[in-house]
């Protein structure tokens, strides 16, 4: 059993509710940072943990906080991005569902840290419920005297507000975010200036992923020398990993990162192997953006080693061969899946979600699409490959916000990996209708685990 | 102006306006329209839009460059209940093209339409963040998750009862 710093109590009977969360020793750690540490000892532990933001970007949560302006006499805030979208994504919401008060200490310590007064979590619309959980964990917060005014005697006075967002994957960028929590459209700002110095409200922001400010809570608690310890490298503490796809159990999984991405994937603790004992055929390690990987190269890297669940293996070997830790949305395919297909789903995922500022992803995410489509269909020519590839490195690095990115490397990566997949759909038009490309097909066929 | 809040959405209405700073009303707009669109028959006509721009005081237009911007307002009038089936990659692996097929079956209508009775509609949306759980679907405020056919169906027997129950 690995270690367990955020979900030890998630299956404690009633740990929803604020009784239960305080009998097991929940705000403790919000009562020490209130009441013995200063702001200085907060963040310094924060950043000696090595926290790396936990919604895909990985950016050092410690260094984000230390950038925050802080001008005389304009109020800060603290962003709580709960707008999970990233396909095979569903980590934070598991965490708010059944630990709402975990989210809330780790907001109040935080807000404490930052001098934020008025704290906002953005949720996505469809999370309608989660939102009602957090509503009522906040009045039963307050109730107890940890939101509010004068919070433990201490003169700081902070309030969570729950704002729900309408459907729109482009608020997960914080930009995006900050512009819909002021009532207008998800469009992505230039940078800079950088949220920490205008960002809501032109006032200085901290845009945090649910995950990372939950961890603030044990970081604390135990310190954040003590929290750099567990984990690998520069991949520190523990990670939640939302698992889906074609395996035995799917959910989510709290690992301290030293675990192999194979006893992962088979290992009854967690996925439990591939589902209706077929072999795995590929994966998207984390969240639907970052490179799919075939099941060679997704369990050792190119150098043969073994790859680990972390920041650092998972990106071994770069986009040429390695993939990335990203949201932790681990996607799991078996020999059935059709890997044009699965590409051509989340390519009408970020035309659909394009925000359409920027023309390379407005109209590039719409022309893959098509070109997906086209070939999917059994009516693709050879060159729509070279074509796809060429659109796709047109629109990375193009755009104002990394949703292009996002969009381009999918396709780039199925292409790289599976290219005798795409050719094969397009030479056997009617046969790529009713079967499948199978395993053994490719120049370097994909060798799995039996 | 015929559309209008009641007492209660009124009240429902300040508490999410005081979420925000003084000036910063606006802010409001998007649970605002949340609320409009629960109050009004599960959909944004444009009167409603600029019900919302009054109560906010800001410009019709701005409401409306929201409204159509987020997938989760209606801009057309919709069923008493939305079958919105997600699509994207995990549950499309984990075959929620059969269960789409399915429901179209069932119910007799194309994604995008609604029964003639006027009891559903069908919606094909983009990942909900249910992808452990597939194939799912949002009804309202609740997932639908793990679908097969067979809960498809007592899915739709529940909601034809809820309605017949009400009339």
């Amino acid at each position: 059993m690995g270690v367990k710093l955020l979900l030890e109590k998630a299956n404690v009977p009633g740990i929803r509710t604020y009784d239960v969360y305080r009998r097991e020793g929940g705000y403790s750690a919000a009562e020490k940072a209130l009441k013995e540490m200063t702001i200085e000892a907060i963040v310094e532990e924060v950043k000696k943990s090595g926290l790396r933001g936990r919604g895909g970007a990985g950016f050092p949560a410690g260094m984000k906080w230390s950038f925050i302006a802080k001008p005389e006499g304009v109020p800060r805030h603290l962003v709580c991005n709960a707008d999970e979208s990233e396909p095979g994504t569903f980590k934070d919401r598991y965490l708010m569902e059944f630990l709402p008060h975990l989210l809330l200490e780790g907001l109040l310590i935080s807000s404490f840290a930052l001098g934020s007064n008025d704290t906002y979590i953005y949720i996505r619309g469809e999370y309608a419920w989660v939102a009602d959980i957090l509503e009522e964990a906040i009045q039963e917060a307050t109730k107890n005297g940890w939101l509010g005014k004068n919070i433990l005697g201490t003169g700081f006075d902070c309030m969570i507000h729950v704002h729900r967002g309408a459907g729109a994957y482009i608020c997960g960028e914080e930009t995006a975010l900050i512009e819909s929590l002021e009532g207008k459209r998800g469009n992505p700002r230039i940078k800079p200036p950088f949220p920490a110095i205008q960002g809501l409200w032109m006032r200085p922001t901290v845009v945090n992923n649910v995950e990372t400010l939950a961890a603030v809570v044990p970081i604390i608690k135990m310190g954040g020398d003590e929290y750099a310890k567990i984990g690998v490298g520069r991949s520190t503490g523990t990670k939640l990993i939302s698992a889906c796809g074609n395996i035995n159990k799917p959910g989510v999984y709290e690992i301290d990162m030293t675990i192999s991405v194979e006893d992962f994937i088979y290992s009854d603790e967690y996925c439990g192997g591939i589902a209706n004992g077929k072999k795995l055929k590929a994966c998207i390690p984390g969240g639907s953006s970052v490179p799919i990987l075939p099941a060679n190269l997704l369990l050792k890297t190119a150098k043969g080693e073994t790859r680990y669940m972390n920041y650092e293996s998972l990106s071994d070997g770069g986009f040429a061969t390695g993939s990335m830790m990203g949201s932790g949305g681990f996607i799991i395919l078996d020999e059935d899946q059709c890997i044009v297909k699965n590409t051509l789903t989340l390519a009408r995922f970020y035309r659909h979600e394009s925000c359409g500022q920027c023309s390379p992803c407005r109209e590039g995410t719409g022309w893959m699409e098509k070109i997906l489509q086209k070939i999917e269909s059994g009516k693709g020519e050879v060159s729509d490959i070279d074509l796809l590839w060429d659109i796709q490195r047109k629109i990375e690095g193009n755009t104002i916000c990394p949703l292009g990115d996002a969009a381009a490397w999918p396709v780039a990566a199925a292409i790289r990996h599976f290219r005798d997949e795409f050719e094969w759909h397009i030479n056997n038009r009617e046969l790529s209708q009713t079967s499948n490309f199978g395993l053994q097909h490719y120049a370097d066929p994909i060798h799995v685990p039996a | 102006m015929s559309l209008q809040f009641n007492n209660e959405q009124m009240t429902e209405f300040k508490r999410l306006v005081a979420r925000y700073p003084e000036g910063k009303q606006k802010s409001a707009l998007l649970p605002v329209l949340h609320l409009a669109q629960d109050s009004f028959g599960g959909w944004l006509p444009t009167e409603a839009m600029d019900y919302v721009a009054v109560l906010l005081n800001i410009e019709p237009i701005e409401v409306y460059e929201v409204a159509t911007f987020y997938s989760m307002y209606n801009l057309k009038p919709v069923g008493k209940f939305v079958f919105e089936v997600c699509q994207t990659g995990p549950c499309m692996i984990s075959g929620s093209e059969n269960i789409i097929t399915y429901i179209q079956s069932q119910l007799g209508i194309q994604p995008g339409q609604t029964t003639k009775d006027g009891i559903f509609t069908l919606k094909l949306v983009e990942c909900l963040g249910a992808c452990g759980y597939a194939p799912m679907m949002q009804v309202g405020k609740i997932y639908r998750e793990h679908l097969t056919k067979e809960k498809v169906d007592a899915i739709i027997a529940e909601y034809r009862m809820q309605v017949a129950a009400q009339n």
